[in-house]
Order: C-alpha cells, then sequence, then structure tokens
C-alpha cells in the first residue's frame, strides 16, 4: 500500500508547539474502555474504546450509525453504559451524570441543537444555573457574561436576541458557549460543521485552536475527512459500533481511514474472512456486466432534470441534480447520510415537493402527480425508514403488503379479503418472509423480514422504476444476500433501479453507475468499472470534487 | 390516548381495563364504607336495580343505547388518530334534526318513511358539527380537542337559544311533540318492561356497531382511516391523504352521535328536551377507552357504565348516588393510567425474550 | 354610575376567570395540558365552603379551598408526569371525579343534593339601605383579597416567567425539555412545581365563587375552568393578552347581563363569545394560537 504524501491541511505544525505539549502521561486525559451500550434491539456500542491526550483536538470518524455519538453521550453523562468504564484524568466517571459531567468540566455541543428557541441566547446560556440578584434572575449579568465570554474566544453573539431568529452558524456558536461558560475544558462537538458553511468552519477551527492553546482538549465527531486532516492531532475511527483503529493524523492518509470507516467484513457474495480494513469484492464487482454495455436508446426508465429540493431550514437539500436510470441498469448513489440523498429519493416518490425541476417516468412527466398516482404508472419505493415510512406496525403482513395499492384489492368500497390473503400467502412465500403466515403483525417481525415484507410489496407487482433507500439497513445476513439478488433480477429484466444507500461496499456490488452525493449535489458520477472505496472515499468526504458543482452526468 | 393503543393483543387489549376495574371496585368500598355501609349490601342492592328487575334491566338498556352512539361516535374518531370530545354537542345538535324532521313531516306519514327520514336527520344534524373541527384540523391543523370542547358549549348554547326562544312549549324547554315518526317502547313487545324507556333504537344501536366494525375491518375507507390513526407517515407514504382522512373522520363520528339522538327524540319522549344530552359526551369517553375502541368492546362497555348510572338511583337509599359519579370518574382515570404502565411493562417483557 | 358598576362588576366576574387563567397559562406554559381548571376549581369552591361553615371564617375557608385545590393539581399531575397518562383524558377524568366527589361529599356533609348552607364570606362593605348601592359601596365590594388575587394572578406570572429562576426553567421546559435535560435541569420536578403552583392560584377562583355567593351549589363553577381554558388559548399563552380577553369575556357577560331587559342579543350568543373566539384564534384567522412546543408530551 504506497503511502500518501504527507497529509495536506498540517494541523499540528499550523498551531505551533501544540506536539510538544502532548506527553505521554498526559496523553490519557480521558480513557474509555470496552463500551457497550444497547437500546432496545439495536446495539449503538459493541466495543467502543477512546484515549485522549490532555490539550489535543481528537477526532472520532465513522458512517453514521458507527456509535460515535452514543459514545460521547455516554461520556457527556447523558446515557449509561451497558458494560465498559470511563475515565477523566484518572478518576472513575463512569455512568456519571448529566449534572456531574458539567461540574467536572464537560461540554458537549450536540449535532442536533438543543437550544430552546423561544428564549434569548443569554435566557440559553445560564439555563440550569442562572446569575440571580437576590430573587430575581440576574438579566444584565447574563447578557455581560455572553459579550465577555464572546470577545474572549471570538464567538459573537447578541445576547438579547432570540434563538428562533439566530443563523444556523449563530446558533451553534451558542452551543458552544454553553459549555465554555459552564467551565468546560473538555469539549465534545457532534457533526459541528454539518450546518455550517466554508467561512463559518474557519472561524469555528479558529476557536478551537484558540481554546486548545489556553489548555482545553477538544473531541470532533465527524465524518469529513478534510476537517480531520486539517484540524486534528489523533484520529479514532469508529464502525458498527466499536473502535478499529487510532493513529495520529500526521501518520495518517485521508484514504486509509475512509478504508477503514467504510471497509466492512461482512460477507457480500462470498468474500468471506477478509481482513479488516481491506476492501471486501464480490464476483461481479470487478467485471462490467454483459450486455449492459451498449445502453439502449430507449426512453430512460427515470429522468431527474435540474431537481432542487427546499430544505426545512432554508437553503435547499437537494441543488439542481440531474441524471438518467436507462432500463436495466442500477443507478447507485453513495454518500454518507444527511447530503440529500433522503430529499432527493422523497421527492422523486412524491412525498416531498420540489422548487424547480422535472421528474420523468418513462415517457410520462411526473412532477406533479400524487403518491398513489406514480405508484401506478410504475414506481415503486423501498423507504429508508421501514418503521416510519414503510410499514403500518399494527397492521398484518397480508394488510402491510397492500400498502399504497389498497384500491387495487377493492371492490366497490369494499376489501376483497380473501384476495387480500392469498396475495399475502403468495408474496409471503415468494419472498421468503419468516414467519410464513401473512395474518401476523408486523410488529412482531424481526427487522428483516419486515424489510423482506416492505420488497415484497415494492417488488411483488409491476414496476418500471424502483427507487431503493437504505435497502438492507439493519437487516441479517441471509436477508441481505436475498435482496441483493432479488434487486439484481430486476435490473436483468430490464426495470431500472435507483439505489440510495449509505454503505459503500452495497452500492458497489449491485451498481452499474455510481453517483456520489455531497451537500446536496452530485460531485461525480462514474461507470463502476472506474469507482472503489479509495476512489469514491474522497468524494463522499468533501475532499474531492468541492469547486466542480453538479459534475458530469 | 393514541390509536396505536386501538389494536394490538388480546392481552394488551383487555388487561388494562380488568385492572382498572379492580381500582374503581376498591375506591367504590372506601367510599361506602366512609358512608357507614357494607359494600356487599350496596353491590347486591346495584345489581337488583339493575339486572335483577325488567324495570331496572330496561333503563340500562336505553342508558347503554345512548352510550354506544357516542362511545362509537369517540372511538372512531380515536381510531383516526384524533379525540372527540363534542360528542355531547354531536348528539344534541342530532336529536333536535330529528325533533325537527319530525315535526315538518305532516301528521299520518306511515313509520316506514318517518322513521328513516328522521334518522337521517340525526346522523345529518351531528355530522354538520363533527364536520367543523375535522376540517380545522385538516386545514390548519388545529387541536380538534379544543375545538370539539369549545364547540360543545357553542352548539348547546346555539339550541337552547333556538328552543328557549321560539320552539317551547309551555313552561317546558322541549319541542312540541313530533307528528310522525315514534319508534315503539321494549314495553309493548315484552310488558315486563313496562315504565322503562327501553325502545327499538336498541336494535339501531347494534346494527350501527356492526356497521360501524365492518366499515373500519372490512372496507377500503376503513384501512385508510386506521392507518391514519395509526401511523401518518406510512399512510402518506402509501398514498392516503392524512388530512382528508382526519375530516372524514370526524364527520362520520358526529354522525354516530348525532343518530344517537333517536333514542330520546323517537324512542322515548317524542320531542326535543334541553338536556337530554347531558354527561353523555364524556361518558362516551370513558366507554371508548373501556371499549378499547372497539365496535364489539364498545356496546360492553355502555352496558357496564349504564348499569353503573342506572346502579345509583337503585342504592341512593343508603349511599348517596353521586358515589357511581366519582366510580366512573375513577375508571377513567385508572384506565388513562394503567394502559400507557400494562403496555410499557408488556413491551420491555417482549424486549427481554426476544433480544 | 352606571359605567361605575359596569367596570366593578364586569371585574368581579373576571375574577375567578383572571384567577383560573392564570393558574391554566402557568401548568401550559410548563407543557402540561390543563383541560382540568374546572375540577380544581370546584374542588377548591367545596373544600372554601366546608372550611368557611366549620371554622366561621372566610380566611379558614380560603386556606382550605387552596388545600383542596392543589390536592386536585397534585392528581392531575401525578397521572400526567409520573404515569405519562393521556393528559386530556386525565383532565376530563379529573373534572367528572370532582364533580362527583363534591357531591357525593356534600350529601355526607350537609345532607343536600344542591347547596350547602350559608357560609361567611369577606364581607367589608356595607350591604344594607341606599349605601349599599352607591359608588362607595362598590367600590367597598372590590375591597376583597380574592379579587385583588386576581388582579394581581396574571401579572404575577408574568413577572415570575420572566424574571424568576424558576420561570425561566418553566418556559424551557415547555417549549423543548431535552434541552433543559441535557444542562442538567429536571423537566418532571420543574412540571410538578409548575402545575401544584397552577392548582393554587386557580383554587382561589373557587374560593371566590363560593365566598362571594356565600355558598357551594352543586357544580356552581359551570364552565368557567373553560372560560379560562379559552381566555389562555385566545391570549396565545401569553399572560398580558390572557388578562385582556378574561376582562372582555366578563365584559360581555356583564353587558348582556345589565341589558337582560332590552333583549338586545339574546343571551346564549353572549355566552358563546369566548368560545368563538377561541375556536377563530386556533384556524389562525386574527393570528395564530401557537401553543408551547412540548405541550402534551410525555417526557421520555
Amino acid at each position: 500500500m504506497s503511502a500518501e504524501p504527507k497529509a495536506r491541511g498540517q494541523g499540528p505544525e499550523a498551531r505551533g508547539t501544540a506536539e510538544s505539549r502532548v506527553t505521554s502521561h498526559e496523553s490519557r486525559f480521558l480513557v474509555a474502555t470496552g463500551i457497550r451500550k444497547s437500546f432496545g434491539a439495536v446495539e449503538a456500542n459493541r466495543n467502543a474504546n477512546l484515549e485522549v491526550a490532555r490539550g489535543e483536538i481528537h477526532a472520532l470518524v465513522g458512517e453514521n450509525g458507527a456509535g460515535k455519538s452514543t459514545l460521547m453521550r455516554i461520556l457527556a453523562g447523558l446515557h449509561e453504559p451497558d458494560a465498559g468504564k470511563v475515565e477523566l484524568d484518572g478518576k472513575d466517571v463512569t455512568g456519571w451524570s448529566t449534572r456531574q459531567a458539567i461540574d467536572a468540566g464537560v461540554g458537549m455541543v450536540h449535532q442536533h441543537f438543543m437550544l430552546v428557541p423561544t428564549l434569548t441566547v443569554a435566557e440559553n446560556l445560564v439555563l440550569g444555573r442562572e446569575p440571580r440578584r437576590g430573587v430575581r434572575l440576574d438579566r444584565a449579568t447574563a447578557s455581560a457574561e455572553v459579550t465577555a465570554l464572546g470577545r474572549r474566544t471570538g464567538l459573537v453573539v447578541e445576547p438579547d436576541r432570540l434563538v428562533s431568529e439566530l443563523s444556523v452558524g449563530e446558533a451553534q456558536r451558542v452551543e458552544v458557549l454553553k459549555v465554555l461558560w459552564r467551565g468546560a475544558r473538555l469539549l465534545i462537538l457532534d457533526e459541528p460543521t454539518a450546518v455550517l458553511s466554508p467561512p463559518e468552519v474557519k472561524d469555528l477551527w479558529a476557536v478551537l485552536r484558540r481554546l486548545t492553546a489556553e489548555g482545553s482538549t477538544v473531541v470532533l465527531i465527524t465524518h469529513k475527512l478534510d476537517e480531520v486532516m486539517e484540524i486534528s492531532d489523533t484520529v479514532t475511527v469508529m464502525r458498527a459500533g466499536e473502535t478499529v483503529g487510532r493513529t495520529a493524523t500526521r501518520d495518517a492518509s485521508p484514504s486509509a481511514i475512509a478504508r477503514m470507516m467504510v471497509g466492512r467484513d461482512v460477507v457480500l457474495a462470498g468474500a468471506q474472512g477478509a481482513p479488516v480494513g481491506s476492501e471486501v469484492r464480490g464476483p461481479r464487482s470487478e467485471a462490467v456486466p454483459p450486455g449492459r454495455e451498449s445502453r439502449v436508446t430507449s426512453h430512460a426508465v427515470l429522468a431527474v432534470d435540474h431537481l432542487t429540493v427546499p430544505a426545512g431550514r432554508g437553503g435547499n437539500a437537494v441543488s439542481d441534480v440531474s441524471f438518467e436510470v436507462a432500463p436495466g441498469e442500477i443507478f447507485g448513489i453513495a454518500g454518507v447520510e444527511g447530503n440529500g440523498q433522503s430529499e432527493l429519493v422523497e421527492a422523486i416518490a412524491g412525498l416531498r415537493s420540489v422548487s424547480s425541476g422535472t421528474i420523468k417516468l418513462g415517457p410520462r412527466d411526473i412532477t406533479r402527480l400524487g403518491v398513489r398516482e406514480r405508484g401506478d404508472a410504475g414506481l415503486s419505493h423501498i423507504p429508508e425508514d421501514r418503521h416510519r415510512r414503510g410499514l403500518v406496525l399494527d397492521y398484518s403482513i397480508a394488510d402491510n403488503l397492500i400498502l399504497g395499492r389498497q384500491h387495487r384489492f377493492t371492490r366497490r368500497g369494499v376489501l376483497d379479503r380473501r384476495g387480500i390473503a392469498s396475495h399475502g400467502a403468495e408474496q409471503v412465500k415468494a419472498f421468503d418472509v419468516r414467519p410464513a403466515d401473512p395474518s401476523l403483525l408486523a410488529g412482531t417481525l424481526s427487522g428483516g423480514n419486515q424489510q423482506k415484507v416492505v420488497i415484497a410489496r415494492e417488488m411483488g407487482r409491476e414496476f418500471s422504476a424502483l427507487l431503493a433507500s437504505q435497502p438492507t439497513r439493519g437487516v441479517d445476513v441471509g436477508a441481505i444476500e436475498f435482496i441483493h439478488a432479488r434487486i439484481r433480477a430486476a435490473a436483468a429484466i430490464g426495470r431500472g433501479v435507483l439505489l440510495v444507500s449509505a454503505d459503500l461496499v452495497e452500492v458497489l456490488a449491485l451498481s452499474d453507475r455510481v453517483a456520489v452525493m455531497y451537500e446536496g449535489r452530485f460531485v461525480c458520477v462514474l461507470p463502476r468499472a472506474q469507482a472503489s472505496a479509495e476512489i469514491l472515499g474522497p468524494y463522499m468526504t468533501g475532499l474531492e470534487g468541492r469547486v466542480a458543482a453538479g459534475g458530469g452526468a | 390516548m393514541s390509536a396505536r393503543a386501538a389494536e394490538g393483543s388480546l392481552a394488551t387489549t383487555w388487561l388494562a381495563p380488568l385492572v382498572a376495574l379492580l381500582i374503581a371496585a376498591i375506591v367504590g368500598d372506601i367510599l361506602i364504607l366512609s358512608f357507614g355501609q357494607a359494600p356487599g349490601e350496596v353491590y347486591r342492592l346495584l345489581i337488583e336495580g339493575t339486572w335483577g328487575n325488567a324495570y331496572g334491566l330496561g333503563q340500562v338498556l336505553y342508558k347503554a343505547t345512548t352510550l354506544t352512539f357516542t362511545g362509537l361516535a369517540v372511538a372512531l374518531g380515536l381510531r383516526a388518530g384524533l379525540f372527540n370530545i363534542g360528542a355531547e354537542g354531536q348528539l344534541a345538535a342530532g336529536g333536535f334534526a330529528a325533533a325537527m324532521a319530525g315535526l315538518l313531516l305532516p301528521a299520518g306519514v306511515p313509520a316506514i318513511l318517518a322513521v328513516p327520514f328522521c334518522m337521517v336527520a340525526a346522523a345529518a344534524g351531528g355530522g354538520v358539527v363533527g364536520a367543523v373541527p375535522g376540517a380545522l384540523k385538516a386545514r390548519f391543523g388545529a387541536s380538534e380537542v379544543i375545538v370539539t370542547i369549545m364547540l360543545n358549549f357553542v352548539v348547546l348554547a346555539l339550541l337552547n337559544w333556538i328552543v328557549a326562544a321560539n320552539l317551547h312549549v309551555g313552561e317546558s324547554l322541549h319541542t312540541p311533540t313530533i307528528n310522525a315518526g315514534a319508534l315503539p317502547r321494549l314495553s309493548e313487545v315484552a310488558p315486563g318492561f313496562h315504565g322503562s324507556a327501553a325502545n327499538a333504537t336498541i336494535i339501531l344501536a347494534i346494527a350501527t356497531a356492526a356497521a360501524v366494525g365492518w366499515f373500519l375491518f372490512r372496507t377500503r375507507a376503513g384501512y385508510d382511516l386506521r392507518a391514519t390513526g395509526l401511523q401518518p407517515d406510512a399512510a402518506e407514504y402509501g398514498g392516503i391523504n392524512v388530512g382528508r382522512e382526519h375530516f372524514r373522520a370526524m364527520t362520520m363520528a358526529g354522525a354516530l352521535a348525532g343518530l344517537g339522538g333517536v333514542n330520546f327524540v323517537l324512542g322515548y319522549k317524542q320531542y326535543y328536551e334541553e338536556g337530554f344530552a347531558a354527561g353523555a359526551g364524556f361518558l362516551g369517553i370513558a366507554v371508548a377507552l373501556v371499549g378499547r375502541n372497539h365496535p364489539a368492546g364498545v356496546p360492553l362497555a355502555a352496558l357496564l357504565f349504564a348499569t353503573i348510572s342506572q346502579g345509583g338511583l337503585a342504592v341512593n337509599a343508603i349511599v348517596p348516588k353521586q358515589m357511581v359519579e366519582v366510580l366512573t370518574a375513577v375508571v377513567i382515570i385508572a384506565v388513562a393510567v394503567t394502559v400507557p404502565e400494562v403496555q410499557r411493562l408488556l413491551a420491555s417483557t417482549a424486549r427481554r425474550v426476544t433480544s | 354610575m352606571i359605567i361605575l358598576a359596569f367596570l366593578v362588576q364586569t371585574l368581579r366576574i373576571a375574577t375567578p376567570y383572571l384567577l383560573a387563567a392564570s393558574g391554566g397559562v402557568l401548568s401550559e406554559r410548563a407543557g402540561i395540558i390543563a383541560l382540568t381548571l374546572e375540577g380544581w376549581m370546584l374542588t377548591s369552591a367545596f373544600c372554601a365552603a366546608v372550611g368557611s361553615f366549620y371554622a366561621q371564617s372566610p380566611w379558614v375557608g380560603l386556606l382550605c379551598g387552596m388545600a383542596g385545590g392543589t390536592a386536585a393539581a397534585a392528581l392531575h399531575a401525578l397521572a400526567s408526569i409520573r404515569y405519562r397518562a393521556n393528559q386530556v383524558v386525565v383532565g376530563i377524568a379529573i373534572n367528572l371525579l370532582a364533580i362527583g366527589v363534591t357531591r357525593f361529599f356534600l350529601r355526607l356533609a350537609f345532607d343536600s343534593s344542591s347547596n350547602s348552607p350559608r357560609v361567611p364570606g369577606f364581607d367589608w362593605y356595607v350591604t344594607s339601605g341606599d349605601a349599599a348601592s352607591g359608588p362607595v359601596a362598590l367600590l367597598a365590594s372590590l375591597v376583597n383579597p380574592l379579587v385583588i388575587a386576581g388582579i394581581v394572578a396574571l401579572p404575577a406570572v408574568a413577572w415570575v416567567l420572566a424574571n424568576l429562576r424558576f420561570g425561566l426553567r418553566v418556559r424551557a421546559v415547555g417549549e423543548k425539555p431535552e434541552a433543559a435535560e441535557s444542562l442538567g435541569v429536571s423537566p418532571a420536578r420543574v412540571r410538578w412545581a409548575a402545575v401544584l403552583a397552577a392548582g393554587a392560584l386557580t383554587s382561589l377562583g373557587g374560593v371566590y365563587l363560593a365566598l362571594d355567593q356565600h355558598q357551594f351549589t352543586d357544580n356552581m363553577t359551570a364552565g368557567r375552568g373553560f372560560i379560562a381554558l379559552a381566555a389562555a388559548i385566545f391570549g396565545n399563552w401569553r399572560p398580558t393578552r390572557v388578562a385582556v380577553a378574561c376582562v372582555l369575556f366578563a365584559a360581555a357577560e356583564t353587558f348582556q347581563i345589565q341589558l337582560q331587559g332590552l333583549q338586545l342579543i339574546p343571551s346564549q350568543f353572549v355566552e358563546m363569545i369566548p368560545y368563538v373566539l377561541t375556536i377563530v384564534a386556533l384556524a389562525g384567522v386574527v393570528g395564530r394560537a401557537v401553543p408551547p412546543a412540548a405541550l402534551g408530551k410525555p417526557i421520555g
């Protein structure tokens, strides 16, 4: 493996004497060992470890669902671990409360802001530790603290403005001020730049550098490698709930980190026992599948043209995206979640309105059609959240199998119960749902079988284009194989598939062409033969393609 | 009370109400003892006064009939994820509409025409009242809880004005006796029930409950409605228009409650009277809760609450009949508290078993 | 003179609304639905009558009333916060419970199903002869600790919300309890305190009713709790606006009473005003009524 040239950004050097400060006995300022934490049936942390030195900026990287946030929330006192130990400055602080963590100087800035929109900046700052003058709240002091702190750290916000009126960058400044005001010496920032513009990111880096120069320690949770290279001293990589690697940033290469983040040592078409961190290659992944090289010049099955979808909090979730899916093609969209993929799929499915652009299914413009009409026109949709969108958990399997298609099983307003039951029995058998009883409630099935129900519904009918969003998330290995086989089979008979997955290995295993979505745009579109985790990783994490807007289509 | 609580396995469905009834019985015992009486004696009297004699049973059936309609009205709303607190106003409006329809008909119109005509009017009257919160919810997202509560007052005041200002007979608070469309009393068929208000509306109530059951579980519209209440995001994904479902559900719920007005107006007094609907709305909520929002459970729960209510009259000699009002409220609180507890208990047990 | 009489009567009618609405605002701003104001008021009215009767002192009545109303509030808090029951259902149930319990104990204590015997109230003004309706007497009738409490209640709640640590936490917990929790503030504890305080405030409204009429009558609150709730919603949960709404509703009532003989507008339509206005406010025709974001949602 050829080492890449020195990492760009030169984190430690840029900050001057940082290197000399990290001595060996201070390298174990914050230590987490063997952390295990489950939420119901979901195991968020399986064997998580962390070792942070005092005064450094430590990056904690991994894909969505890797367990980074959970680990840090345990550190911050929001959860208690099921097993494992946490030590801060030599003291055992496992399972402590939020209050204790705050008092000990640990401050967490959450990904989804914990700010009360109807209160002012100053009020949010002092909540829980309000200064008083006699019996009354001392507002003047609170405001003064905001101003003073702002001047000292460079995080300037007007204290008397309502949080609901702040820009996202300003809101985040308040979050950081909150923890600093409580004397945080260990700051944990969870995906802080997810909502910031480039100049705001620069400002944040300046603040972090200033803080660590004064002796504070920072843990930065992120999936963006350019940031990791630019600002951090040490990197810890997490994957699927456990820690898979730890290295000093200056010794690391972005591609190696990317590989550790996205690689999976799970079977995918026969690559058993592949070493951790290496790429998993299935038998089909290298060769371009035969018979599909020449694009048939008939209508694209799905054509999206200059699509822009607005985001909730202003701005666009999807900006000017255009692409086509040909008959028999599997078009994969890779990318870390939160870059607009969900909104893109929902817009195509009819669940989200678009501000501009068109969507065509075959020759038909479906931009203005409702969900049901799109379904009738031949569009199938496997939603990314089967519990929220994909299934009514209190309905039987058979009833779920007709969701979206009830009108096909209705005769003069009355449900054709026998038809629904036999349809249910058929589908359950064809798609190997277990237990094979269509009268069972969907909520009693395992995750994999629930997904099979959704797949049976969406693929067990006539369709020309399929939207498959995170089709194998939370699904056991056997079901994954089955689902992949189904998707391939559909493409083989001429259907078009739009595959969106945060699992890069899955995208690479199935797709004919791969696009990477970053911050609402396609930053690259490559034929499968030219794509690999090494090549795509940088696009996914913002290192490449930033300047080139839209990429090729 | 979420619609999710409306469906579920048999154990979860019936455990909570049973626990609640147990709690109510204990509280009842305490109250009875505080009055210096023996609980056993009181309960005996209660049973004797209700199911133990024909008149009492007739009264129980009569009250249960009205409660079945209001209970269905609340249950249907909850199935769509909406809280219908306006059953009293809907019931009153329905009864009034039935009375007006009856007055409009010339005397001598055969019952076979008059009765259905009045019934349709009753349903329409209630439906209109139910449509208002439905529309406001669908269009503006306005809380149906508040709107239905407020509308209750508005409707009752409006009806009060119409009757008091224009339509009342002499010193009373009721409208003139209607010309056609009376329903036969139970006592005409079974003389033992003489004196009780039970009437043919009982049949209508059972038929309506069956119809609601058929609607909810056998029609496509019922499928859409239940999906909306259980998982609105999935319903939307399945092409269902959530706002429209809300509107339809509230309108139907109003119509159900309105139809109940027939019990008093056609079956009992043959006129509309101020206050006939009093309390039926809140009791309807209790009935829906204990009946677990199911068209089969609602009539049973209605019988239960009607028995308690009528039983209060029977025991009034030795214990204030207000005790049953207290018990009714205790049952509601107990059900409200135990349902989430029981669900949580069962859910965590299930998780421990499967994980 | 007529104007003075009008104003005085309006204020006296508004007193229970102001007191109950202040409790409603406090509870709902903290995130707990207050459909149960009616039940709290009725309970406190009864307890006040009982207390005043047996001690022959309105002050004892006031204390008993507050105790009773707060106890009812504690029940609401227990079911809603500790057991996370549906707050709408619990609210309605407590209202029914209050009716039943007060009737039951009315029978038990006074052997009547309609009213208690006469109880002493806060009567510090002359009630007989010509002086009874003169301007001095009218104004003197306002010198009643409960009327004064009514005037002060909503401004006091406003002041607490804006200026006390507790008030800030109430506002935070009603909008975004997770934010408060992440800073070590317990939303459950704040809500408990808010509901109990709300109960105490609302109970003063019930005390006023009982002592002003010098007896407890069956179901004497007659929907006032719902009018108070309507005022809270119509005033967008902001104490000053809510106070205006309360006075508005009371003024309409006074208007109707004083003009009863003239039959200008039927009394029923005046009755409807608070409710219609609230529905309109919810529909956003005259500016949206937006409740606290975490209202009605149990924690966890």
